[in-house]
């Protein structure tokens, strides 16, 4: 696709881009160190973790005033206006991504003045798949944003290795949706298991309810990654799939 | 774009509103109906090089249609097509058909004058006639035959109200026109359109020789009209036809494109030509 006539517009749409990018990259380490501080007892990890939300809510603040410049100054149609109004949404949900790493560390800093319980399996699958899910609607984003402003030599080396994927953008973010049903389901798991553990031993009442907590965290981190991946597909196909149920089989 | 690809599969009947998730179910409707239909349309003003390609366009009653596209992609000429405005253009040649109602408008034995009462014309540059403000809005239906002086004062009062001029022009209707502003003088050449009641109102330009406000009072007024009549207007503001139009065409190098609703053209085009012109990516 050639560039945008007006130079400075292409800069602004690439910087725009640059900075979505960047924050969904801080946002996914986040969520990492808040899930490895949990699950290896790291406090120190978690207070790190605290202290660097603020640069989520930077990158969040600036996302806004970026888009917000580009639609007021430079009136952008077709797929740039699809593209400005998906970054604007999906800043959004990852700055709650952020907000939920922080309430993870919280938990589990709350844990570690504890003894542990017999670990859950789930935790960890269910951090795992939630992370897969963030890490797929971003690359998704990724791919899709490409020809809305990349020019070849800003390529890095992430979207170098994004051509050898088999799969088309598109099709990576409608993954990501149908996958949101496991995570689900594993919350329910976990629900159900804490629930009788603190029926069974009252004791272990508080610590069950902070993993409980932790659960319904990273559901809600899958939720937000399948609400980015939603909005890829309307960015790549120009079409929603927002509220659609059963979702279809392709797009 | 090649110049050898295929002619584009025009879409036939006036683009309708899409239907689907997220959209209000209520705002479906009936589609609208045909007002002018343009079918297989050539013309060519020298050496048999054509300047519109094959265009096939449904324009529908009641709503703003608007033509985009580079300069020199022919939508004026299409425009002008119309009120057969190009017979004046020596060596100009059309063919095809265009249909208002059931009139066949390229029809070589048709009463130009009558079709252009039917098919009024405001055109880019505002051309208020040098008399005053009330002969400007009288000229058409007085030559059309009608003398009667309360009937032409009633004509002159709902043609200038409904150009949103009477407000500002009704204590001074016997003042020359040429004293009013610019952007009056388009509200008057409107005006000036309306009052032989036109079913169809051409636009080329009709803003860009105005400031902004003005423009805005010209849009507002667009919207107003189409409650009564069916616009067609050629604009190279496409913020502009984003603003004002329900469907628009995108023409390039004579060819038709894309033709849809304004809202699916801007927001999510079909051709990528047309998303390259609409996200200024052309040239």
């Amino acid at each position: 696709m050639p560039l945008h006539t007006d130079s400075q517009y292409e800069e602004e749409l690439q910087h725009l881009r640059a900075k979505v990018l960047e924050m969904g990259g801080l946002v996914e380490k986040q969520i990492g160190d808040a899930v490895t501080s949990l699950i290896a007892r790291d406090s120190t990890l978690a207070r790190e973790v605290i202290e660097r939300d603020h640069m989520v809510n930077y990158l969040d603040v600036a996302i806004d005033e970026a888009c917000v410049r580009l639609l007021a100054l430079h009136q952008p149609a077709a797929r740039d206006l699809r593209f400005i109004t998906t970054s604007l949404r999906i800043s959004t949900d990852l700055e709650r991504i952020g907000d939920i790493a922080e309430n993870i560390c919280e938990r589990a800093l709350e844990l570690n003045t504890e003894s542990p319980l017999t670990p859950r399996p789930e935790i960890p699958d269910m951090a795992e798949g939630a992370r897969a899910m963030l890490r797929d609607s971003l690359d998704a984003f990724l791919q899709s944003s490409s020809d809305v402003t990349a020019t070849p030599d800003m390529r890095t080396a992430s979207e170098e290795t994004l051509d050898a994927l088999p799969r088309d953008a598109p099709d990576l973010a409608l993954s990501v949706c149908q996958r949101d049903d496991r995570i689900d389901d594993l919350t329910t798991q976990i629900f159900n298991a804490m629930l009788s553990q603190m029926q069974q031993q009252p004791e272990h009442a508080s610590r069950a309810t902070r993993i409980l907590f932790v659960a319904k965290y990273l559901e809600r981190v899958a939720d937000h990654a399948t609400n980015i991946a939603e909005m890829v597909i309307y960015l790549a196909k120009g079409k929603s799939i927002r509220h659609v149920s059963p979702l279809p089989e392709s797009v | 774009m090649e110049p050898h690809e295929p002619p584009p599969t025009a879409t036939v009947g006036p683009p309708r509103p899409e239907t689907g998730n997220g959209r209000d179910p209520t705002a479906l409707g009936s589609a609208p109906a045909t007002e002018v239909a343009i079918r297989d349309l050539c013309l060519s003003y020298a050496n048999d090089v054509l300047t519109l390609k094959h265009i096939d366009l449904d324009i529908a009653k009641g709503e703003v249609t608007a033509f985009i596209g580079p300069s020199g992609c022919g939508k004026s000429t299409l425009l002008r097509c119309l009120n057969r405005l190009n017979d004046l253009v020596d060596g100009c040649t059309i063919h095809g058909s265009i249909k208002l109602g059931g009139l066949e408008i390229l029809d070589s034995t048709l009463d130009v004058t009558e079709l252009r009462k039917r098919v009024g014309m405001v055109f880019q540059k505002p051309n208020p006639f040098p008399k005053t403000i009330y002969e400007n809005v009288a000229y058409g239906p007085r030559i059309l035959g009608l003398h009667h002086k309360p009937r032409l004062d009633e004509i002159v009062e709902q043609s200038l109200r409904d150009a949103a001029l009477w407000e500002e022009v009704k204590d001074r209707l016997y003042d020359n026109a040429l004293g009013l502003s610019g952007g009056q003088h388009q509200r008057l050449c409107i005006a000036r359109t309306l009052a032989v009641e036109p079913e169809v109102v051409l636009m080329d330009e009709p803003c860009s020789a105005l400031d902004p406000i003005a423009t805005a009072k010209i849009e507002e007024l667009i919207h107003e009209l189409k409650k009564q009549y069916t616009i067609v207007i050629v604009t190279h503001n496409m913020q502009q036809a984003a603003r004002v139009s329900d469907a628009t065409a995108f023409l390039y190098l004579g060819e038709l494109i894309e033709f849809g609703r304004t809202e699916k053209l801007f927001t999510t085009p079909e051709k990528q030509a047309t998303e390259d012109y609409v996200t200024g990516r052309f040239g």
